[in-house]
């Protein structure tokens, strides 16, 4: 390889790394993308340009036609997607790199010689395929999931035996192959096949709050699956990048884990359902009152402390600008306004604060779990605005509820309740929430949008 | 068992970088607030796109006329670009929306 090619190569995986450390900062991340970003392109150019190969013009022009589509398509999508679907699409463009990675495997086991090749490099092959597979129809499931076109739990029976019947025989199959050196297509793409059943199998039963966690799990995965190709090209660039996307894709896991007060075993081998309390209980929790923009209104207006608790549904309906303009509105009438941040309230972590940045909410405002938390006795009005999962008191008292033990906002100490639903149906999780039954909570139905419009039409009419 | 070693023993210095870049990965991410969570993830999902300069590699050692290698290469290569264009462009998008108010 040429030296030039090798320098490069260095300069790529510093802007690697200098560019994640940069995202680590709300002042810096911007540029930290950037240096991330056209290290990339260093790294791509050099490696179309710098070589001793042979190469004829067709390929060159093949290749070209190849960035020029990706990056046509890639960047429409990503400028014209709404910013409720940024969890999904990050998903479905984590699942092109695993088919990427896979693509590459596969080409690689055709041009080696099987019966020759030394175990370990027929081992890597094998390895990058099965990677790359499982991220790719793992994260499709996921970004069905997200986009509401897979149903968000499905139960399938015994699930977890058939799961682990699946990668032991991807497993057995592959050191079967390794180990003999057989150079058989049919194995090959039973393999292939075996890596794609798993992807869907492992994402499919996995709902409610663990969806996020899957996500960034199946990021780390594409990222060990691009170094494991780096080992086959002896390619530096691809091996720093992949390892380092893969050691922080896990870190981050880990952290959104200990969010929920969950390990991630539990995460991949317990389904997230509705499983906790029989189907009635909540006639016990008795009845729910029901309020009026009008009522929430005054009741804001002369409080003195607000805190709103923005979740998923704000997203959905789009309300973040309202929601920013109701902000101001209050702040401007001398109420203290701050949004409380639950580390998993959306999609993904820090769902919320992306989509409330994009109403140009000011960051000192978003307020995160456990600074925020010691707060709510002190708050007149809460203002709970499509979450519901991460302000379940069950998580603290319902030692049978699935969600036990996951760090919520303590959103009850506060002197009033308002939430705003569309209707009383379950949460993400599918459970239900004593908190909307509390005698300090009123409820406030009707799409966040729309009843959050109302709010500011009344507060400015006082 | 032989075979590992040996690996080990002709790729030591991968070895090394592996797991050197391990712990980079870690500390660079350590300490990093929720509230670029999202933005970070999406940044090194666009990370692992890298992946995309093995695909060119397939694409340049393919044969002209090897149409199998060809197509799955340039498919690749595609899929490749998508995830690093759409990565950085979606994380660019989300760190647009972090500015202090004046």
């Amino acid at each position: 390889m040429s030296v030039i090619l090798s320098i490069i190569y260095l300069i790529a995986a510093v802007t690697f790394i200098v560019g994640l450390k940069k995202l680590g900062h709300p002042d810096s991340a911007k540029s930290g993308n950037l240096i991330a970003a056209i290290g990339m392109g260093l790294a791509i150019l050099g490696t179309i340009f710098i070589h001793d190969l042979q190469v004829p013009t067709i390929i060159y022009v093949l290749i070209g036609i190849a960035i020029l589509l990706g990056t046509v398509i890639g960047w429409l999508i990503a400028i014209k997607v709404e910013m409720t679907k940024m969890p999904e699409l990050v998903s479905l463009f984590n699942g092109f790199g695993g088919a990427s990675a896979t693509l590459i495997g596969i080409v690689e086991f055709g041009n080696s010689d099987i019966k020759t090749t030394s175990a370990t490099i027929v081992a890597t092959i094998l390895s990058a395929i099965v990677i790359g597979a499982i991220t790719f129809s793992g994260s499709l499931v996921a970004w069905g999931k997200l986009n509401g076109s897979v149903k968000s739990v499905i139960k399938i029976p015994s699930y977890n035996i058939i799961n682990n019947i699946v990668i032991i025989g991807i497993i057995a199959l592959s050191t079967y192959l390794v180990v003999l050196n057989i150079d058989s297509s049919i194995l090959l793409y039973t393999i292939l096949f075996a890596g794609l059943l798993y992807g869907v199998l492992f994402v499919l039963p996995i709902g409610g709050a663990d969806m996020p966690v899957v996500i960034s799990l199946l990021n780390s995965l594409t990222g060990i699956a691009a170094a494991i190709t780096g080992v086959l090209y002896d390619n530096m660039v691809m091996l720093v990048g992949g390892i380092l996307v893969g050691s922080a894709g896990i870190i981050l896991t880990v952290a959104m884990c200990r969010a929920m007060n969950r390990t991630l075993f539990s995460v991949i081998f317990g389904s997230f359902t509705a499983s906790a309390g029989p189907e009635g209980t909540n006639k016990a929790l008795g009845s729910i009152k029901s309020t009026t923009a009008s009522d929430s209104a005054i009741m804001m207006n002369y409080a003195s402390n607000v805190i709103i608790v923005p979740g998923y549904g704000l997203a959905v309906a789009q309300a973040q600008h309202v929601i920013h303009e109701l902000e101001e509105l209050l702040t401007n009438k001398g109420v203290n306004v701050k949004y409380a941040i639950h580390p998993v309230a959306g999609r993904m972590p820090g769902h919320m604060n992306v989509l409330l940045a994009e109403s140009n909410v000011d960051y000192g405002l978003l307020v995160e779990m456990d600074d925020i938390n010691p707060q709510f006795s002190n708050a007149d009005v809460v203002l709970v605005v499509g979450a519901n999962d991460v302000v379940n008191p069950a998580a603290h008292n319902d030692p049978l509820s699935p969600i036990y033990g996951m760090p919520i906002l303590d959103v009850e100490n506060a002197k009033h309740i308002v939430v705003n639903k569309r209707s009383m149906k379950a949460g993400y999780a599918g459970i239900e929430n004593e908190l909307f039954y509390n005698a300090k909570t009123a409820m406030l139905f009707g799409d966040a949008k729309k009843v959050i419009t109302d709010l500011v039409a009344e507060i400015k009419n006082m | 068992m032989k075979e590992l070693i040996e690996f080990i023993n002709n790729n030591l210095q991968i070895v090394y970088i592996i797991i050197l870049a391990i712990f980079v990965g870690i500390e660079v991410i350590k300490s990093i607030p929720a509230v670029l969570h999202t933005p970070l993830m999406s940044g090194a999902n666009a990370l692992s796109g890298v992946v995309i300069v093995g695909a060119i590699l397939v694409m340049l050692n393919s044969n002209s006329t090897d149409y199998l290698a060809l197509g799955l290469g340039f498919t690749a290569v595609v899929l490749g670009v998508l995830n690093v264009v759409g990565g950085f462009a979606v994380t660019n998008r989300m760190l647009k929306m972090f500015k202090k108010k004046k």
